[in-house]
């Protein structure tokens, strides 16, 4: 009998499970429900490799892109006391990227090929940093609230399912949230400075809102295949929930510090729930898709990178016997 | 103790640290690998910090507040060498520059430790402990390299060609010199120069690598007198774009 094994290819939730063990899938689901990590070695669904591998690559790949419209603000920072942060705060988000690629290795996707997939545009990284920091304040506006969107983001998947990545992801939400700090202090220094900062920093905050938006991305259908991912504790919250917990707790920060954000219908409503223009989600496909400001830039710095660096990573592969000038 | 003369010493190495200290930041997202990337930022950090502690001294002994003096003054107010303005190329030379100067700069700051300058003598003790590390780096890496294949010992072999005489001018005698020496405030630059030679020869050795020729020896100086390639303007430039833009501000 061959007809049982027919799944309807069009059913995404049922193609996830498709030809999996029943009776793994269920002792798998039950840990995951007792709130158990699941180890490199368990036994796991292809499908939750699948996407976490894509997940944990993603994030990875966002800090090492997100390095490069900060990193170039190092050079410049004003005085001591913000050269010396920034670098740190930058060294920091390479730094995750390194314990994120290794979280991923242990699924079985060598660091390597995440980063020829990176670089050939195989996969992504989060839109954002296809975005430029145009002033010293762009790169505060990030360090503010784009690591205040991911630090969202990241508690939340802190709790999720894989023990790797939730190690991994404690540790970046403790040093993320030093970011968070560097950020708000600069931002507070030039909202409350001289005519000249204030009107850095709100230039800054306009061109940097829409980017913000859309950060935690497009309201999430509600479909199978999304049940199926909380269930397994892949995806831990609602892109909307993340959204409205930003908005809650940062509006009122920038509003205090007598910013405008650029979106006259944003108001909390009497539920308690933010109410904001729609962002355009056809700019946000579009620069996905390869067409924002600085996409081909940052792949091109990277690829450069990996280009120019490739001796060095394979003087490294030799072994330890010696090259030996030839005499003669 | 000669005032002018603690200030030449300190500003020369203020200057090489804040100056090395900004072209390792440059590797930040752009290293060979994630590792190097991270290690170049830890030991920028180091020197900018080790800079700054320097011009605090000078802050003491008259000198503007260190963020003047850093981010306000114009190129050929800089006491570096020249070798640490030079761009960071590729790897390779930017490598053998770390090599060239930490080993330069542990040795200075070992000898330093002891200084009759007790402020001077008191950080040097600190940074020393710092700078073990940044030759413990040098060292592995320049003798990987080195001696890997044929094409990581030939770039390597050409970034020493290049840089040895430029790292020779970090040496460079200064006005004031016989005066720290007899005051047991520093053991001055030729003394610093042989120890030097002798620290990195066999290091050098062992990673396959050849010194150039003496007979081809010809130091890079003016660096310590305010004189500098074309590759510091801009430097400095771009350094000071955001505190200039707002002298007033606090930043």
């Amino acid at each position: 009998m061959y007809g049982n094994a027919y799944i309807d290819p069009n059913d995404k939730a049922a193609m996830m499970t498709a030809g999996e063990d029943p009776q793994k899938l269920a002792e798998f689901e039950a840990r995951i429900a007792r709130g158990e990590k699941i180890e490199p070695k368990d036994w796991m669904p292809k499908e939750y490799r699948k996407q976490l591998v894509r997940m944990i690559e993603q994030h990875g790949h966002s800090e090492i892109i997100g390095a490069l419209p900060e990193g170039t603000w190092i050079t410049r920072a004003p005085g001591f006391k913000r050269k010396l942060a920034l670098m740190a705060k930058v060294q920091d988000e390479v730094g995750h990227a390194q314990l994120l690629y290794s979280a991923a290795e242990t699924l079985g996707k060598s660091r390597e090929a995440m980063i020829n997939d990176l670089i050939t545009g195989k996969s992504k990284y989060s839109n954002v940093f296809n975005y430029p920091a145009y002033t010293w304040a762009d790169a505060c506006i990030i360090a503010w609230l784009i690591d205040a969107g991911a630090i969202i983001n990241q508690v939340a998947n802190a709790k999720g399912s894989y023990g790797p990545y939730c190690r991994a992801l404690d540790r970046i939400c403790t040093e993320e949230s030093f970011h968070l700090k560097y950020g708000h202090d600069n931002v507070v220094t030039l909202a409350t400075g001289t005519p000249k900062q204030r009107e850095l920093v709100q230039a800054a905050l306009t061109r940097w809102w829409p980017p913000i938006m859309h950060f935690f991305g497009p309201s999430d259908k509600i479909s199978n295949h999304t049940e199926i991912l909380m269930k397994w504790k892949v995806k831990m919250a609602t892109n909307d929930d993340m959204r409205q917990q930003f908005l809650n707790m940062y509006v009122p920060k920038i509003w205090d510090l007598g910013l405008v954000i650029p979106d006259p219908n944003l108001k909390k409503n009497d539920e308690g729930k933010w109410e904001y223009t729609e962002p355009d989600w056809e700019e946000f496909k579009r620069v996905i898709n390869g067409g924002g400001p600085c996409n081909a830039e940052r792949l091109a710095v990277r690829r450069n990178a990996e280009e120019r660096g490739r001796w060095v990573r394979e003087a490294l592969n030799t072994a330890d016997a010696k090259y030996i000038v030839p005499l003669a | 103790m000669n005032t002018e003369a603690i200030k030449e010493l300190l500003y020369k190495m203020a200057d090489d640290l804040l100056i090395i200290g900004h072209r390792n930041s440059e590797w930040t997202g752009l290293g060979p690998i994630l590792e190097e990337d991270i290690s170049f930022s830890s030991m920028a950090q180091d020197k900018i910090g080790q800079a700054q502690a320097l011009y605090v001294l000078l802050n003491d002994l008259g000198e503007q507040e260190p963020d003047t003096v850093a981010f306000t003054r114009n190129a050929n107010q800089f006491h570096n060498a020249q070798l640490l303005e030079l761009p960071n190329g590729e790897y390779d030379f930017s490598l053998m520059r770390h090599f060239l100067y930490d080993h330069a700069d542990q040795l200075r700051f070992e000898t330093l430790a002891n200084s009759s300058y007790e402020p001077l003598a008191k950080v040097a003790r600190k940074v020393k402990g710092e700078l073990k590390y940044h030759v413990f780096h040098a060292n592995t890496w320049v003798v990987k390299l080195g001696s890997a294949n044929e094409e990581s010992h030939a770039k390597m072999q050409n970034a020493l060609n290049y840089a040895w005489n430029y790292a020779l001018g970090m040496f460079e005698p200064s006005a004031h010199e016989d005066i720290l020496v007899a005051e047991n405030v520093f053991i001055g630059e030729e003394s610093l120069q042989e120890r030097w030679l002798a620290n990195i020869t066999p290091i050098l050795m062992k990673a396959g690598l050849s010194i150039p020729t003496s007979d081809t020896w010809n130091p890079v100086f003016g660096g310590r007198k305010g004189m500098h390639t074309e590759h510091l303007a801009p430097l400095v430039e771009e350094m000071s774009e955001v505190f200039r833009y707002d002298p007033t501000a606090e930043w």
